[in-house]
């Protein structure tokens, strides 16, 4: 019966509905509505205006949607992002990934960076980190997260919460990344932020 | 006359050139501003709720024209407030203007203050003339309830007892009198009963009142009234924080409704008899939607909030008005700038298939609320929420509260500012 009515029609029932105030009739939130209200804190479209804040557009949707469901089971360490992801289905969370997966990215504007940190972080990337951070860090390889052009002190929280072992790390990725010093680290991170 | 005193109402049109010079020559008869040429969303109120609201209808339908309608041109955020008062941050950090959003959206912006709604004719008045709509968002925040407390005189007590409930001077006013009192001296802070603005708000405040002491005048004390029962957000992580930074200095009293005051005696009676005496006297009195939303006829039985529907937030009282923000209620959501940052979107996002006549989408919404606790460390509580049988309610088992105070929280609650007024401003 749903189906024949057309969407004029619904809307005119809609109405009615919405005139007595009471229940109406909507299409389930999407995936439009479910991003927009992650936008208070990660900006617009998921642009964020930083300072530690973690932009989201143009991130690898599978990277995003890994970090929400490791977020939801607790598996991945965080202050707020966990009670938030408890809030939403698996699909959600593919929905939002996508949606901000295919919004414009836009580098952190300027922050003030350590070009020595910068220079050494370059040479530890392209020996470490390229394989998978790709293009500087820009593109990614399977599920690796665009790192470039993220907020510095985004980037110093995540390597230290990898450093101190909060957050785990796959073989592969902590081969490459357990011989690193913290020294290190932060050297990449002033990298990846300074990329435009 | 008429055209002098309007040339502080300036219209920031982007993209229409006419506008200005059209809304000039109909001044001198108070009239009809800005004649409609084709479909129009109006605005009232350009804070937390009503810029995001007018932002989010542009980018989803740009043939749709809005007005947004703002009495000051410039706002100052509450959120932080509290830290302006501790010396932790300049009012200007909370300072926006509209001339980014104006510009980036093509909304436009009209400084004035819209007296009167007239849902019939769909039209609101401002002191300049009157402004058609197709479909009008309101989203005024809150106005005072000063006649239910004795002796408040709203043009003087708030210079003498000041609530700083609504950013700006306020907080200023209150700020100088916390630099004025003298090490050893008393504060009083009064919180009034649920539903206000921002539950946490009240305890962030004492918190931040405390860090100045702390570190300013240390054999001073705080005396808080609350009306409501126990501290009604974070209970358990204000009293940890308080315990372990402001030991002997937060002297909490719940149940304690403050009804009389007395600016000349700087004093305050609960329930008209037991009078507290106070070096600052920090009255939050209780609150209301804005007056324009009692004027509109959008404030519901309990003549305070305003009933809307949950999913479109169209009044259920009137027709064509939409209200969000802290004039509403929203449910489970509760009167905080996140919330009304997330009912606008809602809102916009239903609004815009009303006027296309395409099928409404469903809310899912957001709220979280950082509350400082010092200078250093904060905790939120963070939520999401659906509807569910025509009401907005928490999606369960998900938000909460943070596990413990923390300088990380810290950290991203200065962020999660900039991002939401970046949001408003640009
Ligand atoms: C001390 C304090 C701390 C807070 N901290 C936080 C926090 O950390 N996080 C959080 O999320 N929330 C916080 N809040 C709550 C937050 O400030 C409000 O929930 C939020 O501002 C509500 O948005 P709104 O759009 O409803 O109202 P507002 O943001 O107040 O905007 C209303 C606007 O409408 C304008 N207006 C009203 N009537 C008219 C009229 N008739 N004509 C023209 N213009 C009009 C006003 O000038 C104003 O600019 C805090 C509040 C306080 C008091
Ligand atoms: C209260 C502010 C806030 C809100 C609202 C919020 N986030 Fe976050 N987000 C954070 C913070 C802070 C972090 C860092 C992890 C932490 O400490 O919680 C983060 C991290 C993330 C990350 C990891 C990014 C990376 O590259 O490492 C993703 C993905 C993310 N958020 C997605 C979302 C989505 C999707 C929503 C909406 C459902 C959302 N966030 C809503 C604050 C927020």
């Amino acid at each position: 019966m749903k189906q024949i009515i057309s969407s004029w029609s619904r809307v005119l029932v809609t109405l009615a509905v919405l005139a007595a105030g009471s229940v109406v009739q909507a299409a389930p939130a999407t995936p439009e509505m479910l991003s927009n209200a992650c936008a208070g804190c990660h900006g617009t479209n998921g642009v964020s205006a930083g300072f530690s804040m973690p932009s989201l557009a143009g991130q690898n949707r599978v990277a995003i949607a890994e970090a929400m469901k490791g977020f939801k089971s607790g598996e991945r360490p965080s202050s707020v992002m966990g009670r938030l992801a408890k809030g939403y289905s698996d699909a959600e969370i593919e929905a939002m990934a996508d949606f901000f997966s295919k919004q414009k990215a836009a580098p952190a504007a300027a922050q003030s960076l350590d070009l020595a940190m910068v220079a050494k972080g370059k040479t530890l990337h392209e020996r470490h980190c390229k394989r998978c951070h790709l293009e500087s860090g820009k593109e990614f390889d399977e599920n690796a997260a665009v790192v470039a052009g993220q907020w510095l002190k985004y980037l110093q929280i995540q390597m230290a919460d990898y450093a101190d072992g909060k957050r785990k790390m796959s073989e592969k990725k902590a081969d490459k990344m357990k011989p690193l010093s913290r020294d290190e680290l932060e050297a990449i991170a002033n990298y990846y932020a300074s990329i435009k | 006359m008429t055209v002098d005193r309007r040339s502080f109402l300036k219209l920031l049109s982007a993209g229409t050139a006419g506008v200005g010079g059209a809304s000039l020559s109909m001044a001198a008869r108070a009239a009809e501003i800005m004649p409609k040429s084709g479909r129009r969303v109006v605005v009232v109120g350009g804070g937390y709720g009503g810029t995001i609201a007018a932002k989010y209808v542009r980018m989803m339908d740009p043939s749709i024209e809005v007005v947004l309608i703002e009495r000051n041109r410039q706002f100052v955020s509450c959120p932080f407030s509290n830290l302006v008062i501790a010396g932790e941050r300049k009012i200007s950090d909370l300072t926006l203007g509209y001339d980014k959003l104006a510009a980036h959206y093509g909304i436009k912006v009209v400084f004035d203050e819209v007296t009167a709604v007239d849902a019939e004719k769909k039209e609101v008045v401002t002191a300049g003339g009157s402004i058609g709509y197709d479909r009008l968002i309101l989203s005024p925040g809150i106005d005072f309830r000063f006649d239910e407390l004795e002796g408040y005189d709203p043009a003087t007590t708030p210079g003498i007892m000041p609530h700083a409930w609504k950013a700006g001077e306020q907080t200023l006013v209150l700020k100088k009198k916390l630099e004025e009192m003298k090490d050893g001296g008393t504060v009083v802070l009064s919180v009034p009963l649920t539903p206000y603005r921002c539950p946490p708000g009240p305890y962030e405040r004492t918190s931040m009142i405390a860090w100045y002491l702390k570190n300013n005048k240390p054999k001073s004390k705080i005396i808080v009234l609350d009306a409501n029962p126990d501290i009604t957000s974070k209970a358990g992580l204000f009293r940890k924080g308080w315990a372990k930074h402001y030991a002997g200095m937060i002297e909490y009293r719940g149940a304690k409704k403050v009804t009389v005051v007395n600016p000349a005696g700087m004093s305050v009676l609960v329930e008209g008899i037991e009078e507290v005496k106070g070096d600052v006297i920090n009255v939050i009195p209780p609150q209301r939607a804005g007056a324009i939303a009692v004027k509109a006829g959008v404030v519901g039985p309990d003549k305070n909030w305003c009933p809307v529907n949950a999913t479109t937030f169209e009044s259920t009282q009137v027709k064509g008005i939409h209200v969000i923000g802290d004039a509403c209620i929203a449910g489970a959501m509760p009167k905080s700038g996140y919330s009304a940052n997330s009912e606008a979107k809602v809102c916009a996002t239903n609004v815009v298939a009303l006027m296309n006549g395409r099928e409404l989408v469903d809310l899912s919404g957001i709220n979280t609320c950082y509350s400082s606790i010092t200078g250093k460390e904060a905790v939120s509580v963070a939520g999401v929420y659906k509807v569910d049988q025509g009401k907005i309610v928490a999606v369960p088992n998900s938000g909460g509260v943070s596990p413990d105070l923390s300088e990380l929280e810290a950290i991203y609650a200065d962020s999660w500012l900039r991002n939401i007024m970046t949001e408003m401003s640009s």
